[in-house]
């Protein structure tokens, strides 16, 4: 093989491992950010931190089902007599939640069960949380993706 | 000389895909799991009814079968359940408005899987199979019969087969023969001269005539159409045999519908609905009575006797969340009617709530220009799609069908 023949293949070579290496940086970058889907943040205020999880298993598309909602104070003491307001949709589509959910319990240590949960299609859902004690009124908005 | 074997490498290879039409292998991971979740394999077990205890009792359902086929079930003695509802065309009667003793204001709805819904009729004016049951057989316009009516001929006519599944039927010999809260102003006369036994005993039976025509109609599914196939040869990561594979076209109306068009966004799952009502901006129809769709019927599904939280209900109210948590006053309810399943659609126009479209091609233009509503706020936004994009759509659409 002639040196030039090497040059060319060895620039062919390196065109394609830096192909390779490009393509492998381009398939593993995440694709457009999505919305955070923390599950515990502090309030739009800073006067709560609340945490969400769902009762029983992630929620599946159209059923029916329940979150229970912490709240506590910046300090982590629980919150207890919180009027809970519940609220959200689909920023995307422009609707609300196709149900009204409520908070229907106190569980005790800043629990509140939410019932009457439902999401009704598959994307990006929002669920904004009011929360009225006598620290003040504040709001958090979780992000959640079917 | 090379150019010339570029082009009839180009060309050969264009007829291939051509001749192969839409295989699996051209849809991207997230457009499969799509697929592989409106397939009627991804579809749940029908889940069971505790506010109805008789709701998989085959005796009920075979009573329920024939109360649905008998037109003794009516006023006139001309129109069953199965008159609109009509057992070989999907139970559906392809008219643009259902015709009982007069003409409805509504188009008949189909009743595969009808057993899944929360919400009954296009607005959800009710919350259960069987209490959806009883509306039509008091509706002037559809069965037009009375309560106590039907009480009087359902022990006369199957009063035996009755006690067997149900209870005991009261002593009815001095009630009226036709009374009932929508009746003529005597019916109702006579109506409101019962005692509260006399007429809680007649709903009782009434409630059980909706119950028994709800566990025939949970026997009502879906059967697999040539999409289902294509989708399980996805979900299994194996070519479609020749006869389900998609054509070019309706791979590419498979594609815009999961994606550019947006369909699938209501359009979801093995049922093809998100079970959910919305204001599409579909016209009203000239010379029907207004029509606002749910936000009209919030307080009547609420109010009925019969719906979830009623005496008539068997098992515990837990059962009753939807209606509990049922949006009551978003505005997004004005002229918001149910999401359809779009199984078997390529066989029932017309479509819409009131038969407003004759074609497919009528409502994929609807939906695509997504003109303004006549009250309230239209979900929809336009999509710009070629004459071949809503051509591919409508093909697709095809598929859906056994
Ligand atoms: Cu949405």
């Amino acid at each position: 093989m002639t040196s030039a023949w090497r040059m060319v293949v060895g620039a062919f070579g390196l065109v394609a491992l830096a192909i390779g290496f490009l393509s492998v940086v381009f398939l593993t970058a995440p694709a457009a950010p999505g919305p955070d889907l923390a599950r515990s943040k502090n309030s739009a205020k800073g006067l709560y931190a609340l945490s969400i999880a769902p009762e029983a298993g992630e929620p599946r598309q159209g059923e029916l089902h329940a979150w229970v909602v912490t709240v506590k104070t910046r300090q982590g003491a629980p919150v207890e007599g919180a009027a809970i307001s519940v609220g959200g949709g689909m920023p995307e589509h422009a609707h609300g939640l196709p149900t009204s959910p409520e908070a229907t319990a106190y569980l005790g240590d800043g629990r509140y069960r939410i019932e009457g949960m439902k999401f009704s299609m598959p994307g990006w859902w929002q669920l904004k949380l009011g929360v009225s004690a006598p620290a003040g009124t504040d709001e958090a908005t979780f992000n959640l993706v079917l | 000389m090379a150019g010339g074997l570029l082009t009839n490498l180009i060309a050969a290879a264009t007829i291939t895909a051509a001749l192969a039409g839409c295989s699996e292998a051209d849809f991207t991971d997230a457009e499969k799991r799509t697929i592989v979740s409106m397939s009627l394999s991804a579809l749940a077990p029908l889940a069971s009814d505790p506010t109805n205890s008789f709701a998989d009792d085959p005796g009920a359902a075979a009573l329920g079968a024939t109360l649905f086929f008998d037109t003794g079930m009516s006023r006139d003695g001309n129109v069953a359940c199965g008159t609109c509802h009509k057992i070989d065309r999907q139970f559906q009667d392809d008219l643009p408005r259902g015709v009982g003793v007069g003409e409805t204001n509504r188009r008949t709805m189909p009743l595969a899987g009808v057993a899944r819904d929360p919400f009954f009729f296009w607005d959800g004016r009710r919350d259960s199979l069987w209490s959806q049951a009883l509306v039509p057989l008091e509706n002037v316009l559809e069965h037009a019969g009375t309560r106590t009516a039907y009480a009087h001929y359902l022990k006369r006519r199957f009063g035996e087969r009755y006690e067997r599944i149900f209870r005991p039927l009261p002593d009815l010999s001095t009630l009226p023969a036709s009374a009932g809260p929508f009746g003529t102003p005597a019916e109702k006369a006579a109506w409101a001269g019962m005692s509260d036994a006399q007429r809680e005993g007649v709903d009782r039976i009434f409630s059980d005539i909706g119950k028994a025509i709800a566990a025939f109609e949970r026997s009502l599914v879906h059967g697999k159409t040539r999409f289902d196939r294509f989708a399980d040869a996805v979900a299994q990561g194996r070519a479609p045999s020749a006869e389900d594979a998609l054509s070019a076209e309706e791979g590419q109306g498979l594609r815009l519908f999961i994606g550019k068009a947006n369909c699938s966004t209501c359009h979801t799952g093995p049922r093809f609905t998100d079970n959910h009502f919305h204001n599409t901006a579909v016209p009203p129809v000239a010379g029907l009575p207004a029509d606002r769709g749910r936000i009209a019927v919030v307080d009547e599904v609420l109010a009925d006797p019969f719906n979830c939280v009623g005496k008539f209900r068997d098992g515990g109210e837990e059962a009753c969340g939807e209606l509990r948590f049922m949006q009551k006053s978003s505005p997004e309810l004005v002229r918001a009617y149910k999401t359809p399943s779009l199984r078997n659609v390529a066989g029932r126009p017309p479509y819409m709530h009131a038969g407003q479209f004759a074609t497919l091609e009528q409502v994929v233009n609807h939906y695509a220009t997504a003109p303004k509503s006549v009250e309230g706020e239209s979900e929809i936004h336009a999509v710009a799609l070629s004459e071949g994009e809503r051509a591919a759509l409508v093909a697709f659409l095809k598929t859906l069908s056994d």
